[in-house]
């Protein structure tokens, strides 16, 4: 029952001025790629955004050389105070385009635009602030008395944060004096395409940031060639092997951030109000699109049914529909093949004897949307409780005693994140030394921030980003 | 040359063996190989460990990591300190194993050991320094206490290199240890006789059983059951030949659980100050979030 009727609240598209086509972004300059061109489609609605320009090896070859170029005659010379100033530049301008910046990144990436407008855009932008700082203080980062830059940096970023995560890739390595050539997600080019035009307002140097769009092949093919010095790589576990697999023998630098599945932990005695809409934004926020998603939600046996069903009462009043609309909570999976993948799961959930169930909700007919679904009566071996989903589908599991949460909670190849619910600071902190997890929030979740480090344990990669500690990523110390 | 006279007396030997669990087992392969001198002198007949006897190795290094892990910095510096104490004590012995398998003189011999005594005391010092040095606090723009700190990455296999003998062993496994991960070390070929002699020091050291394991035997054989064994998390190629075929198929095998890998160094000089190049990848760094409020 709500209090009030529900109007929508839709943000305005005018603000974006998409073009028909775009080109590569190579030494300062758009221009076509060598091998044609592929759409990128809005999820909500199916409809074509805009072609874009399908990077091959030659155009790797191309914007190799200039990154390769721009670092030595340009980037490596230039004082980090004067690196710095490009940088700050760069944060300011995403401040001043944030609208812009939000309503395109819901467009390509169908997540709400209460997300993309506070936080996907303004974290963007803090991260180029908080790493232009450190642009003219890298011998003070504690890494060691001379740090160095690498070189030409391969990055290759997924489609779920995509300017975020342009800016968690570029800013560091352009900070520590890197050169980069960027190869954003295949379904989400855009934004890094119009941040490509924002690295032209700022008169970045021509060559420094290169922009590559394309599919896998793009990104293996950047990976792999010899002109590059360090690879950074965010996205599916398989992939970050491959990529592992790929550099053995060679002197290149590599950081994975990689798959999760990570365990939230509910014990009775937690602030239930909180944990309820911790647990809820740890599976629902970007559509659960997120690899540090809390997708095992692991409850005290003493309070499971309880937490069940004020999770059930809160995941009605959650709004599933247009991303562009403030009112909504969960937007549209971001492709066709995803939303494949998910059903997939979901259907090997309900197979496997686990019990499932999602709100009453009306999906919009065109667009890919799953309705948010939790499943109760998981076992740790039902294939929803150790494969990653990346979808708005939460699996409950449950525990007795601290050391059988813990127990549970790392039987993972994963460990990217974990979540720690209780009123009992000893308990937290006693967990937060167990779980074997890069992140650990007790009493949150799903929180980041440019200062604080990020990354995985064991298959879930390594190096990490962010912070004092992001920095080593993108030096020779 | 023995002397049969009737007076005489024989030595008694050493059986050179595995140390794995905090005990000396043979190779349950029941294999040996001779040790020998440069010159070709026979010295000992070392174990030489199998791929069992390395799977074995790995469940006593993961066995013993959540308690090693647990004791206080304080004490595991005091322990790495403890194994100097001993290495010291046994100055003699070393320099006379050393000299003999990697020849060269007694004063040579005898430098290394002090070299390695002195780096068990340096790593000792990092024990409780280490979380101060690596770790953070965070000013993350918000309501919350935010704290990185480093944690033991858990079981990492080391290869040793072939020389320095016993200084290439303590400059894998000190750094490797003294932030609560646990190992396996292959200390290939004639390095097995310091190396069976510094597990006898470990063994004597209050390092509990199973934080260090030590198998003697052939690098090129046990490399690669250690690279793929999904229970190990990192992996130091220290002892195989920078560029090499067998260094880039170890890293490729190594890839199927992503352990973490440091690759081997063209000129690696054993002597020169190590800095924090071998205990920063086998440490993981954990961030722990906290909301603040009343």
């Amino acid at each position: 029952m709500s209090l009030f009727e529900y109007a929508p609240a839709p943000e305005s598209r005018s603000v974006v001025d998409l073009k028909p086509s775009y080109g590569l972004f190579v030494d300062g300059e758009f221009a076509d790629g060598s091998a044609g061109t592929f759409k990128s489609v809005n999820p909500a609605t199916e409809e074509v955004l805009a072609e874009v320009a399908l990077a091959d090896a030659a155009d790797v070859d191309r914007a190799v050389a200039a990154a390769r170029r721009a670092y030595d005659e340009v980037w490596s010379r230039l004082p980090g105070r004067e690196r710095a100033k490009y940088l700050f530049r760069i944060a300011r301008i995403i401040q001043e385009r944030a609208r812009e910046l939000a309503v395109l990144e819901s467009l390509d990436n169908g997540k709400p635009i209460r997300e993309s407008r506070d936080v996907d855009i303004p974290l963007a932008a803090a991260h180029f602030f908080y790493y232009a700082g450190w642009a003219d203080k890298l011998p003070h980062a504690n890494l060691g008395p001379d740090p160095k830059p690498l070189g030409v940096a391969g990055q290759v970023i997924p489609w779920n944060f995509p300017l975020l995560m342009l800016a968690w890739k570029v800013a560091p390595a352009l900070a520590c004096g890197n050169t980069v050539v960027l190869k954003p997600a295949e379904t989400t080019p855009l934004t890094a395409l119009l941040f490509a035009e924002i690295c032209q307002q700022a008169d970045l140097p021509p060559g420094v940031v290169n922009i590559l769009t394309g599919a896998g092949a793009t990104g293996a093919a950047l990976v792999a060639h010899p002109g590059v010095d360090k690879v950074a790589f965010t996205g599916s576990t398989e992939v970050g092997r491959q990529i592992a697999k790929q550099v053995a023998g060679t002197s290149k630098k590599v950081t994975l951030e990689l798959g999760g599945k990570a365990a939230n932990l509910v014990f009775d005695d937690a602030p239930l109000e909180q944990a309820i809409e911790g647990i809820v934004d740890g599976i629902f926020f970007n559509q659960g699109h997120v690899c540090c998603a809390g997708s095992r939600l692991l409850v005290q046996e003493s309070v499971a049914e309880e937490v069940v069903d004020r999770l059930r009462e809160r995941m009605r009043t959650l709004r599933v529909g247009d991303p562009l609309d403030k009112n909504t909570d969960i937007g549209a999976i971001n492709s066709a093949e995803q939303l494949a993948r998910i059903r997939t799961l979901t259907e090997a959930g309900e197979a496997e004897g686990a019990t499932r169930w999602s709100p009453p909700c009306e999906l919009p007919e065109r667009g890919f949307f799953f309705a948010p679904t939790v499943f109760t009566g998981v076992s740790q071996a039902h294939r929803i409780a150790r494969e990653e989903i990346f979808g708005p589908v939460l699996s409950v599991l449950t525990f007795r005693t601290p050391a059988e949460a813990v127990e549970k909670a790392n039987n993972t190849a994963y460990g990217l994140s974990a979540g720690v619910w209780t009123d009992k600071g000893s308990r937290i902190l006693w967990l937060a030394q167990r779980m074997r997890a890069g992140v650990v929030w007790a009493n949150t979740f799903n929180r980041f921030d440019p200062t604080s480090p990020f990354g995985g344990y064991k298959e879930s990669g390594y190096g990490r980003e962010g912070g004092r500690h992001g920095l080593e990523a993108y030096l020779d110390v | 040359m023995s002397d049969t006279s009737p007076t005489a007396r024989s030595a008694v030997r050493k059986t050179y063996k595995l140390y794995i669990g905090g005990a000396f087992p043979r190779s349950e392969s029941g294999r040996s190989y001779p040790v020998t001198a440069p010159g070709g002198e026979f010295i000992a007949n070392a174990a030489q460990a199998s791929r069992k006897d390395a799977r074995d190795a790995v469940r006593a290094a993961r066995a013993a990591q959540p308690g090693w892990a647990k004791a206080t910095a304080y004490n595991r510096g005091q322990v790495l300190y403890r194994v100097a104490e001993m290495l010291e004590e046994r100055r003699d012995q070393f320099a006379q194993q050393i000299a003999s398998v990697e020849g060269g003189p007694l004063d040579a011999a005898h430098a290394q050991v002090d070299a390695s005594v002195d780096r068990w005391v340096w790593y000792a010092g990092w024990s409780d320094k280490l979380s101060q040095v690596l770790g953070a606090a965070n000013p993350v723009a918000g309501p919350y206490w935010n704290i990185s700190s480093p944690e033991p990455t858990g079981v990492v296999a080391l290869l040793a290199p072939a020389t320095p003998t016993l200084l290439g062993l303590t400059s894998v496994i000190a750094p490797a240890i003294v932030g609560g991960n646990t190992v396996v070390a292959v200390a290939p070929d004639a390095c097995a006789v310091p190396a069976v002699t510094l597990g006898e020091v470990m063994a004597t050291s209050d390092l509990p059983g199973g934080v260090v394991n030590l198998l003697t035997g052939s690098t090129a054989e046990l490399a690669p059951w250690l690279a793929s064994h999904l229970d190990v998390n990192a992996l130091d190629l220290a002892g195989v030949a920078a560029g090499s075929d067998l260094a880039r198929e170890l890293e490729v095998a190594a890839a199927e659980n992503l352990k973490r890998v440091v690759r081997p160094r063209a000129a690696q000089d054993w002597s020169a100050d190590p800095g924090l190049g071998r205990m920063k990848p086998f440490l993981e760094t954990k961030t722990v979030w906290h909301p603040i409020g009343i």
